[in-house]
């Protein structure tokens, strides 16, 4: 056997079509009849099949058109997805012969993932089956929104339009239970080619339009360039003295001159050029589905994982966020492992936080309190990632509202981001953060040139450790050591914000006490590290979330941690560990700080330039 | 945006992610025009350079001009060019007549095992297609070979969204296939619009034959044809072929599961 019935010779865009459906419902014979009835089918290859069956001693079906690999034949299922091409009067198309087999969902999802329009397979004698409904939900999940019910087999019932009405009646209950709209619901006999190509007078009582014309109603989906632009960086390279990053349009367009975003680093930058290899001209613009490659006119550091976007229509950045998933792996989805999400290009570890409702795919039963996701099912859930993802909701922008979550080594479960609420102060301070810097209005004084004049670069000074190991002092020895110095640092003492900035801040209400004194104070920070300041602060160590929260707030300029403890499992994490000892000598322990600084280069010296 | 435009991007989408995800990679250049098409591709798609090396497995009975087209291309484009042979088999007289599938597996299969050996490649890029043959058609774009080379075709990795299979056991690799959408009129389509040198082999001499697939000399027939240049052979394609490509390939049609067997063990 030399091709499985391709018939490879068409020009032109093809349509990708999935079919799918219970095992032995007749998706092989569905589309071996397809290939016969267009004509799609190599000269003599009708009669090499049959050859074939008769050398084996087994009637010829259309099956065995598709069933290249001898393992396939042998168990009468297909494998694998494969692709198949046939065409009508009105276009092209490529069948991804999906098959039913309940072990090879994963196969199914690989190959509906990437269709445009969907055949869905029920066996007028068997009826509506548990992978009916199981592909149904999945087709659901993929983003699949062309969907043709086709009802096989009715040779077998006697054509009767009871049977096909009432499963017709029953599996549009299932459907609009999941939201799904079916197109329409077709009678069919693939095996003897009724209601395939051509109208019979099996079913008179039936007035719709036969498959192929079903097919030729479906549109084909266009590239979303008329979404927000989004470019998930794949790469940078530097080959020659270009420094081009290259990735896909994911949606939308973009041209030489636009500013642009990169999410979640919120770097910034203007396109200066897009490169091209051998192409007539230089383009200047480029649209969705493009893999392309651009500069920017300023050096930045972007990386493979940041999404480029315009700065007016930014995606969303968080760590947490609820999705819909389905699940492939051989072992149950659990709490408190670690999984890889793969979002776009980016790579980020992650846990899973809430099982929201976790679903029977083919009953749609909801399996109340279970805290695992087992093979072949699917559930609502909230997760958590480890850094910051730039994202949008799956209704918004498809492409960057999908991913794939990996357990180990393999990809074992898909899944689209439904909904975001800044639920936590630390996802509400990110955005903050992002309009803040976004809308920025910057000063003509570059901050270059205040550190050229001030010898050093801006920087967060947060000094922290348990009650009574002598912060406060080390904190106004080091504000004293720095001015003496000729450098601009300044002592921010929290209390005094709290004084003035926050004076209205009734104290009783922990909560918003708590989030709203470490928001103005972390923006308090943010001014006088705009103005080019060594700002210095004391922190006790137990407040770690606020100094996350101020860190957050701080950005971009950095924030240097002084820790005072003797205990070495936290003191690993600080940029500089002081011994309570160590601190007490102020002078050794500002000149330890001082040292760091000037290795850091953060402390330059007047007349460097840096 | 045409539909060479579409299989374009989405092949450079992939030999970017292969580039990305693999920091020992290689690419399997046959001579033949998918091959040759895959290294124009991954020259747009790092922008004119290729920066991946290519690997020719050299079974010594390869059609002369072959090798003479190979390194003339590899010096014109700058190409990083790796020869891989198997000396032992071939001096223990190796050849089709101990039969074609031994022969096949010999040459073409344990070369390639012995180079990837050699320099650690985890990576492999390959330029089948999933329309040339029933087994090529149930592959992935990024397809996970074990140790021993072997293909578990009844338990491979899903793929969707674009994202792919790249993380894996010690001892395995992968297998990356860009252009496994593309059909053979695709192809020509493809080199007749970026006017790519392709070997004359493909076309028709002056007895009206010409190739149409290519291979080892022995065991690679020609084809009754008068398309004397790519426009011609695109028209052919569209309208006077109604044989498979692989026809002429001898070793396919050897036994009727013969390019299964082949595979699983690690034939490309």
């Amino acid at each position: 056997m030399n091709d499985n019935g391709n018939v490879p010779n068409i020009s032109g865009r093809q349509m990708r079509l999935v079919i799918v459906g219970h095992v032995d419902h007749g998706k092989s014979t569905l589309v071996g009849r397809l290939l016969s009835d267009t004509g799609s089918l190599p000269e003599g290859k009708l009669d090499f099949i049959k050859e074939i069956c008769e050398r084996q001693g087994k009637a010829f079906e259309f099956a065995f058109l598709l069933d290249a690999l001898e393992e396939e034949q042998d168990q009468g299922i297909t494998i694998d997805t494969s692709q198949i091409f046939f065409k009508t009067q009105k276009r092209h198309y490529v069948i991804i012969d999906a098959p039913g087999h309940k072990e090879f969902l994963k196969n199914m999802v690989t190959g509906a993932a990437d269709a445009e329009s969907a055949l869905l397979l029920i066996d007028a004698y068997e009826g509506v089956q548990e992978q009916s409904r199981r592909h149904g939900y999945i087709l659901k999940l993929l983003g699949l929104t062309q969907v043709a019910v086709v009802v096989n087999k009715m040779d077998l019932v006697g054509y009767d339009p009871e049977v096909f009405f009432k499963i017709k009646s029953e599996y549009t209950a299932f459907l609009d239970s999941i939201g799904v709209t079916a197109d329409d619901f077709i009678p069919v006999s693939a095996k003897l080619g009724v209601n395939i190509a051509k109208r019979e007078n099996e079913m008179p009582w039936y007035k719709g339009p036969t498959v192929l014309e079903m097919l030729d109603r479906f549109e084909e989906k266009a590239p979303p360039s008329h979404l927000p632009f989004r470019f998930p960086v794949q790469d940078v390279y530097k080959f020659d003295a270009r420094r081009i990053i290259a990735g896909r349009v994911e949606s939308g367009r973009l041209k030489v001159g636009d500013h642009l975003t990169f999410s979640p680093s919120n770097k910034k930058g203007v396109v200066k050029s897009i490169e091209a290899w051998s192409v007539p001209k230089q383009p200047t613009e480029a649209h969705a589905s493009q893999s392309i490659g651009f500069t920017l006119d300023e050096q930045i550091f972007v990386e493979r994982g940041d999404i480029a976007s315009l700065v007016e229509e930014l995606p969303i950045v968080s760590t947490t966020f609820d999705v819909n998933l389905f699940w492939m792996g051989k072992r149950h989805l659990e709490k408190g492992r670690t999984y890889t999400l793969k979002l776009t290009t980016q790579e980020v570890p992650c846990e899973v936080v809430q099982f929201k409702k976790v679903i029977n795919a083919s009953t749609l039963e909801t399996l109340l309190d279970q805290d695992f996701l087992a093979k072949n099912d699917v559930a609502e859930l909230t997760l958590k990632t480890r850094k910051p993802v730039g994202f949008d909701l799956f209704g918004s922008i498809a492409t960057t509202g999908r991913f794939v979550l990996v357990d180990e080594y393999d990809v074992c479960g898909g899944g689209i981001i439904t909904t975001y609420a800044p639920a936590n102060i630390e996802d509400k301070l990110r955005d903050e953060v992002r309009y803040r810097n976004f809308n920025w209005v910057q000063s003509g004084i570059k901050s270059e040139e205040r550190a050229y004049r001030n010898g050093h670069r801006a920087v967060f000074l947060l000094i922290s450790g348990a009650s009574g190991v002598g912060k406060a002092d080390l904190a106004q020895h080091l504000e004293e050591k720095l001015f003496k110095l000729n450098f601009q640092s300044y002592l921010l003492d929290r209390r005094n914000v709290r004084l003035g900035v926050s004076y209205d801040i009734i104290e009783g209400d922990p909560e918003f006490f708590d989030g709203e004194t470490v928001r103005r104070f972390g923006e308090v920070s943010k001014l006088f590290l705009d103005a080019g300041h060594v700002v210095i602060s004391t922190s006790n160590s137990f407040n770690k979330d606020q100094d996350a929260d101020i860190r957050l707030l701080a950005q971009p300029h950095p924030v240097v941690d002084i820790l005072i403890s003797d205990d070495p499992n936290s003191t690993g994490k600080a940029d500089i560990a002081l011994s309570l000892e160590e601190a007490k000598n102020q002078v050794e322990a500002a000149n330890k700080i001082y040292h760091y600084l000037k290795d850091q280069k953060i402390l330059t010296g007047h007349n460097y330039s840096i | 945006m045409d539909h060479l435009d579409d299989l374009e991007n989405q092949s450079i989408f992939i030999l970017r992610e292969a580039y990305k995800n693999f920091k020992n990679l290689a690419m399997l250049w046959s001579i033949g025009k998918d091959s040759t098409v895959m290294v124009w591709l991954a020259r747009k798609a790092f922008f004119g350079e290729c920066p991946i090396p290519l690997v020719h497995i050299d079974t010594s009975y390869k059609i002369p001009a072959m090798i003479e087209y190979r390194d003339r291309v590899a010096k014109e484009w700058g190409l990083n060019l790796v020869v891989g042979q198997n000396k032992k088999a071939l001096d223990e007289g190796m050849n089709h007549e101990m039969g074609r599938m031994v022969c096949c597996e010999a040459l073409k299969t344990q070369g390639l095992q012995q180079v990837m050996e050699a320099k650690g490649y985890t990576g492999l890029i390959l330029g089948i297609r999933r329309d040339e043959e029933g087994t090529r058609a149930k592959e992935r774009y990024f397809s996970p070979r074990d140790k021993n080379f072997e293909w578990n075709f009844k338990d491979q990795p899903p793929e969707l969204w674009d994202q792919f299979k790249t993380t894996f056991k010690e001892g395995t690799h992968i297998r990356i296939h860009p252009i496994l959408h593309w059909t053979e009129l695709n192809v020509w389509e493809y080199i007749q619009r970026e006017k790519i040198p392709i070997i004359d082999l493909y076309f028709a001499n002056k007895e009206g034959r010409r190739y149409r697939s290519l291979g080892c000399a022995p065991c690679t027939g020609s084809i009754e044809s008068n398309a004397k240049n790519v426009d011609e052979i695109v028209y052919e394609l569209k309208h006077n072929i109604t044989t498979a490509e692989r026809s002429g390939r001898a070793q396919d049609q050897e036994d009727t599961y013969a390019m299964q067997k082949l595979r699983a063990k690690g034939y490309m």
